[in-house]
């Protein structure tokens, strides 16, 4: 008999997830806070969102004909990249930073260390930090979301007076004219006797607040996250040890000096620790693969991301937290190893990650 | 009854609904047997017969080739007509004895004990299960009678029986226990009697609640201890099986026995019976006919030594280019380059997959995602041994524990990219494997 028929090894089976599925899953799962923010600022963030993408998937190809490796760029993790470093930006950025952006973020942070998988730093954060210190007055001009009043996306500049009079005139034709510091830039700024003068945490939660476009609504990011978490994209070690390590500081500093520092409810919604914890500190790449190993390293994000926070040079923390909890992955491994089924002792892992 | 687990493992598509009610049904045996004297774990067993000889049903016509070796029988009466290798099912050629049938099923005598098995004592029941040729019959083919006789410095105190019949696609245990759970329970008082061990548990998976409800029946007024386990693969793994059913973890490097367990598939108990209740041999086996591709699938007792491509002509099933002939089950079976070979006593099921679920997909970079992790039931980092394979760093492996595995497959199942984790892993312990004999 000469049927010639598949002979493989075992399993013959297959769980049927696959690298682009996860990939855009997370994409999905991002889908709801990118809309709500598209339509919150409008063009200037349509725009920073799809320069971002498009550069960061042009280099991934390019990278890849360069390589002379299969093409990729429909595994979705450029495109994701892409989207994340997009909305960790301010809309309205001038569209060639963006594609500066892009080309640290693949071609700098991941194709020079192998491309997919070898990449030590989260690739989105690695350009959104570069462009942060290379471009600090572009990456600090926020939007004012445009009152909404349901009329038009795009339409004429609306003036009004927000609660402490400050002129939030949104003028989408006239992006330059008009931004203001984040609110979590003002917490900075002026101390937390500010803080009832911010906008309440119901704001925060509905995102209608100025900031980057992703670090606007925490409600929407929240259901992306729960969503990935139910798909079993993402495991809930990182989000959970992340978002309890924040709530857990800002509770304790906010009850030592209320006057200086805000609360749990503040320091959740506001700035990026939302799209950080569900959506950055998750990436698999640049995570620990271990359970145990993924619980500090949300505590660690968590603590960073506070430290810079309150004590920082930076209003923000969370891309640094990221990065520097990044370069800890290897030493997570190695510790929390899983002993292997009726060992006593834990294995070692050689050099490798 | 609380349901029972263990950590680790996975989800599959599990598919038992096509075969799980279809009664088992003889199959007509075939005009030539080819039974390989290599059918099980440890030495080949030594031909007793001669090309030309005439034998009858149930005859001995090869003995142990050492302790650890079954004898083999012949599953039909006619005449050997050759003893020569013989493609067989793990991709070699092996030694065979063919038999040409004579379609009269001319059976010899049997010598049972009847049910006075417990005035005999242990030796004598230990032989009696020897001389019937039984193996594991759940697929890992280790001679029964070796797990019969643990050293004198080991007290077994607890047997299992494997009910779990984790493998997706497979119903022939399940079917078993429904047709002979009679045999099934006799089997398991028999082993205990043997081992001298007080407890007997029988962990059924809790998608069989039919097999649950016979065997707790069968096992009613004895002592036995009916466990019903998580829907959970590799729930059937001896070590998942003693951790999940008596929260016993056998050490690394150890056997079940030195926890004091002894495991046993409910193939094998029911065939223990057969050999010590009415002293017949292991001369045929339920196999599950299933997958994609068979349109009539089936549960079979089949003799030993019928060709796969006789099984398969009695299912209507065309074996068609780029599909897939799987002997087992599609988690740790073993795909087939062609039918001409025979079913042998570990063939627990024979999956035809269509060319759609056949495809390999090439693998993509390994992008850390942990499932590997989570799914592997040994607590192992399949994705680093298959780093240390690819790169033959054969001492990191060594390290890492790579011989802890028992290529279930979990990990494969999981990866998204795709990588061929068992194999390589398989690849690292021949590695190994050679470096230790290198050294010696």
């Amino acid at each position: 008999m000469s049927t010639p028929l598949i002979v493989s090894a075992s399993p013959h089976a297959t769980s049927g997830a696959t690298t682009p599925k996860i990939m855009w899953s997370v994409v999905l799962a991002l889908a709801p806070a990118t809309a709500y923010a598209i339509w919150l600022f409008g063009y200037p963030a349509l725009s920073v969102i799809a320069v971002t993408v498009f550069f960061c998937v042009f280099f991934e190809t390019l990278c890849g004909l360069a390589m002379r490796r299969p093409p990729t760029a429909t595994d979705g993790s450029a495109a994701l990249t892409g989207l994340i470093l997009a909305l960790s930006l301010p809309p309205g950025l001038p569209l060639w930073i963006c594609a500066v952006g892009a080309f640290v973020a693949i071609v700098i942070s991941k194709a020079v260390f192998g491309g997919l998988g070898q990449n030590p730093f989260n690739p989105a954060m690695a350009g959104r930090v570069f462009l942060l210190i290379a471009f600090p007055a572009d990456l600090t001009r926020w939007l004012v979301p445009q009152q909404h009043t349901g009329d038009t996306l795009f339409g004429e500049p609306v003036t009004t007076l927000d609660a402490q009079g400050r002129i939030t005139e949104y003028g989408l034709t006239n992006v330059d004219a008009i931004t203001a510091a984040t609110p979590i830039g003002l917490l900075r700024e002026k101390g937390a006797n500010i803080v009832a003068d911010l906008p309440g945490n119901i704001e925060f939660l509905l995102g209608h607040i100025n900031g980057s476009a992703g670090e606007t609504s925490a409600f929407l990011l929240l259901a992306g996250g729960i969503f990935l978490l139910i798909r079993r994209v993402i495991a809930w070690h990182i989000p959970v040890a992340y978002l309890g390590t924040v709530a857990l500081f800002a509770a304790i500093t906010h009850l030592v000096d209320p006057s200086t520092y805000a609360g749990p409810a503040f320091h959740l919604l506001s700035g990026g620790v939302m799209m950080g914890a569900w959506f950055i500190a998750t990436d698999y790449v640049t995570s620990p693969m271990f359970p145990k190993g993924r619980i500090l390293f949300g505590v660690g994000a968590g603590i960073l991301t506070m430290v810079i926070r309150l004590w920082g040079g930076y209003p923000e923390g969370v891309s640094f937290a990221v990065l520097l909890m990044n370069a800890c992955v290897p030493f997570f491994n190695a510790w929390t190893r899983p002993k292997p089924f009726g060992a006593t002792t834990a294995t070692s892992g050689g050099a490798q990650q | 009854m609380s349901i029972l687990t263990f950590r680790g493992g996975i989800h599959p598509r599990y598919n038992k609904e096509r075969t799980a009610a279809l009664a088992t049904k003889p199959l007509a045996a075939p005009d030539e047997l080819v039974l390989p004297l290599s059918q099980h774990i440890g030495a080949p067993a030594v031909a007793t017969v001669s090309v030309g000889d005439t034998v009858l049903r149930g005859q001995t016509i090869a003995q142990p080739g050492g302790f650890v070796s079954a004898a083999i029988h012949a599953p039909v009466s006619g005449t050997v007509s050759a003893i020569e290798p013989r493609p067989t099912g793990n991709g070699t050629l092996g030694d065979a004895i063919v038999l040409t049938n004579d379609h009269q099923d001319t059976e010899t005598s049997y010598s049972g004990l009847g049910e006075d098995w417990a005035q005999a004592d242990a030796a004598t029941l230990r032989d009696m299960v020897a001389r019937a040729g039984i193996v594991g019959l759940g697929g890992a083919a280790f001679p029964s009678h070796v797990k019969l006789a643990p050293p004198p410095d080991r007290t077994i105190d607890t047997v299992i029986i494997n009910g779990a019949e984790c493998e997706p696609w497979l119903t022939a245990d399940h079917r078993l226990m429904l047709e002979s759970a009679n045999a099934v329970v006799s089997g398991l008082r028999i082993i205990q009697h043997i081992l001298g061990a007080p407890n007997g548990v029988i962990g059924i998976e809790a998608n069989k609640p039919d097999a649950l409800r016979a065997i707790s029946q069968a096992a009613t007024g004895t002592p036995i201890r009916v466990v019903s386990l998580a829907v959970k693969y590799p729930q059937g793994g001896e070590k998942q099986l003693i951790s999940a059913c008596l929260k016993r973890r056998v050490p690394q490097g150890k056997l079940p026995m030195d926890v004091g367990v002894v495991v046993h598939n409910t193939g094998t108990a029911a065939a223990i019976h057969r050999a010590v209740v009415d002293g017949r041999p292991l001369l045929e086996r339920i196999v599950t006919v299933t997958g994609t591709a068979v349109s009539q699938p089936a549960n079979y007792w089949v003799r030993l030594g019928t060709p796969v491509a006789h099984v398969l002509q009695h299912c209507q099933t065309e074996l068609t280019p780029a599909g897939k002939l799987i002997l087992g089950g599609p988690m740790m079976g073993i795909a087939q380059k062609h039918a001409d070979i025979p079913v042998v006593k570990s063939t627990s099921g024979i999956l035809v997959l269509q060319p759609k679920d056949a495809t390999t997909r090439p693998a993509s970079p390994c992008i850390r995602c942990g499932r590997c992790v989570d799914a592997c039931p040994m607590f192992l980092v399949p994705q680093e041994l298959g780093a240390f394979a690819r790169l033959r760093m054969i001492p990191e492996a060594r390290a890492a524990a790579a011989l802890d595995c028992m290529e279930c497959g979990s990990c494969a199942h999981a990866c998204p990219a795709h990588i061929p984790l068992v194999q390589l892993i398989r690849l690292a312990k021949a590695d190994i494997h050679a470096a230790a004999r290198k050294k010696m």
